[in-house]
């Protein structure tokens, strides 16, 4: 985890109070950027990664020394155009790449703070970022965009700080976690949990890792982020290095070897404490209940024009979730877009090459940025 | 830009709030952003053309009149169009409630089964009207309801719901339609076009 000094941060003085109560401080947020910010500082974008994402959205990520995670989307001449945009993102709190997380080191003690660190929700995710706006002294950003648990954040974001951005566009998220999306959340903490090697979270005390039980969570979470058919197309019933069944519990079948690879990649980048929080977080999310019930009430002082993707296949953050943002904004008369797209890639639609994805978000920020901006002058 | 758009435009007041209920590719839009209002949202059935109005910076959703107008509360819009699409509805009078609940007033247009090529057709070949403005087949039209000028005027009546302006596209010739030559306007008009309030 040296290898984390080296990432970009600020440190936020505080005190933040966070929605259990507790209060942090001196705490640092761990960022990157991509682009440059021009004279008018009219052109920043604000990127919300998702549950095992961090701030490396594009080009290669110094730790994993993988594509970042919206290397299709984001970049020179993308959607999220670099060459005109300035990009900042953030790795949430309560993350492993850098930002104050159950693996930062207690100063006090030198031991992680794992199982002590408070439990977050998205909106103390979204008023710690809300600091990078004063560290680049920008006014107003151009956008906010995110998807899956990036959407949440959106959507919390422009409710929080309802002039701070012209346009928003959460993607393939909801403004509600489901009883299944708990579930299956549950499900993965379980895994971790039931890990011997869990510890009750203190697992770096003994230099040992929940591996096994980090890595069940993550294969069982990649089911849900595909789609029924693109499994079947993609794996069908093809085995894997040979002709016939063996007769064990050994990897028979493609999709068993691909799970288990991604299964064994994960726990290389990620913290098991980390999903715990992060997972917990996204479960808490229910923009409505914070404000009686009512949605459109999250946006009633808002000017900010949205933008609403979802994608046919995503059985995850379906469609009826995303239209129930469109129709809470649609009451109050706000300014919203909204499409379906069609793709089998399930809820990863937003994270791979998904043509007329790409091609109409990047048009939308392009013209929206000339009548917004460019016209103006 | 289609004559018809540009007949609609006219009835739009300045700077008002308007929805284009089946909005295409939103070419009717983008005229009314850039010369009568910014102040514009369209719903569109078609993903590929609600992805074209989104490219072009058009605030469009994805949807369909039937369900998806309900989501907009009462008269939140000064003005609502349905450009020839209320004969492809399966309910159209349950669109037009619909239509002048969203909108304080309405714009229909409608193309004419009343038009003399059509009824000529009928009576002389016998078969469903093929026409330039009609150019689909019984078998694979959209159209599940079509009307003649005078069956919309006659349904406004019953209905009670007020006609404030009555045109008819004649080729490219915009006429009057009124109590005294709506025989003739059925008889030789492409297009008809009301604005209409509750």
């Amino acid at each position: 985890m040296n290898k984390l000094s080296k990432v970009k941060n600020i440190i936020v003085n505080g005190p933040q109070k966070l929605d259990c109560g507790k209060e942090i401080s001196n705490f640092p947020i761990a960022y990157e950027t991509y682009g440059n910010l021009n004279d008018q500082k009219d052109n920043a974008i604000l990127i919300f990664h998702a549950l095992t994402g961090d701030q490396f959205a594009a080009g290669k990520n110094p730790i994993t020394n993988k594509d970042g995670w919206w290397s299709y989307a984001l970049g020179p001449g993308k959607a999220i155009d670099t060459d005109k945009f300035f990009v900042i993102c953030a790795n949430v709190i309560g993350g492993c790449m850098g930002s104050y997380g159950p693996s930062t080191i207690d100063k006090n003690t030198n031991a992680q703070i794992s199982t002590n660190f408070p439990v977050i929700t998205i909106n103390d995710m979204v008023n710690a970022q809300f600091n990078l706006l004063e560290h680049f002294k920008i006014e107003k950003l151009f956008a906010v965009i995110g998807g899956s648990m990036g959407g949440m954040q959106v959507l919390q974001f422009v409710s929080n700080f309802p002039d701070k951005a012209q346009i928003a566009v959460p993607i393939a998220c909801t403004s509600s976690h489901s009883a299944q999306n708990i579930a299956f959340n549950e499900l993965g903490r379980q895994a971790i949990m039931a890990d011997a090697n869990w510890k009750a979270g203190k697992y770096n005390e003994d230099k040992t890792n929940p591996d096994k039980g980090l890595s069940v969570a993550r294969m069982a979470a990649h089911i849900t982020y595909l789609s029924k058919k693109g499994l079947q197309e993609k794996f069908g019933r093809k085995l894997q290095e040979s002709d016939d069944l063996k007769f064990s519990f050994d990897a028979d079948f493609q999709i068993e070897s691909y799970l288990r690879y991604q299964g064994s990649v994960f726990v290389d980048r990620f913290d098991a404490n980390s999903y715990l929080y992060i997972t917990r977080a996204m479960d808490y999310f229910d923009l409505s209940k914070q404000f009686d019930g009512n949605l459109s009430k999250a946006f009633e002082n808002t000017k900010t024009k949205f933008f609403v993707i979802s994608f046919t296949s995503d059985w995850l953050y379906p469609t009826s979730e995303n239209r129930e943002i469109v129709i809470a904004l649609n009451a109050i008369g706000a300014d919203v877009g909204f499409v379906e797209i069609e793709s089998d890639k399930g809820h990863d639609s937003f994270l791979l090459d998904v043509p007329d994805f790409l091609e109409t978000l990047g048009s939308y920020l392009k013209t929206n940025y000339i009548n917004l901006n460019e016209k103006r002058i | 830009m289609k004559k018809e758009f540009k007949v609609i435009s006219e009835l739009i007041d300045n700077k008002s709030k308007v929805l284009d209920v089946g909005c295409g590719n939103g070419e009717l839009m983008k005229y009314l952003h850039e010369n009568i209002t910014q102040n514009i949202r369209g719903l569109e059935i078609s993903k590929e053309s609600v992805q074209n109005c989104l490219s072009k910076g058009l605030t469009v959703i994805e949807g369909n009149a039937e369900n998806d107008l309900k989501q907009f509360p009462d008269h939140s819009f000064d003005f609502v169009v349905l450009s020839q699409t209320l004969q492809a509805f399966l309910d159209p009078e349950k669109v037009i409630k619909e239509l002048l609940r969203v909108g304080k007033k309405a714009i229909v247009t409608i193309p004419n089964f009343g038009h003399w090529k059509v009824r000529l057709h009928l009576l002389v070949k016998g078969t469903m009207p093929v026409t330039e403005n009609l150019p689909d087949q019984w078998y694979n039209t959209p159209n599940l309801h079509m009307c003649t000028l005078r069956d919309f005027f006659n349904f406004c009546k019953e209905r009670q719901i007020k006609v404030f302006k009555s045109l008819a596209l004649k080729g490219e010739k915009t006429l009057n339609i009124n109590t005294n030559n709506i025989s003739l306007r059925n008889l030789d008009s492409q297009l008809g076009i009301f604005l209409i309030q509750n």
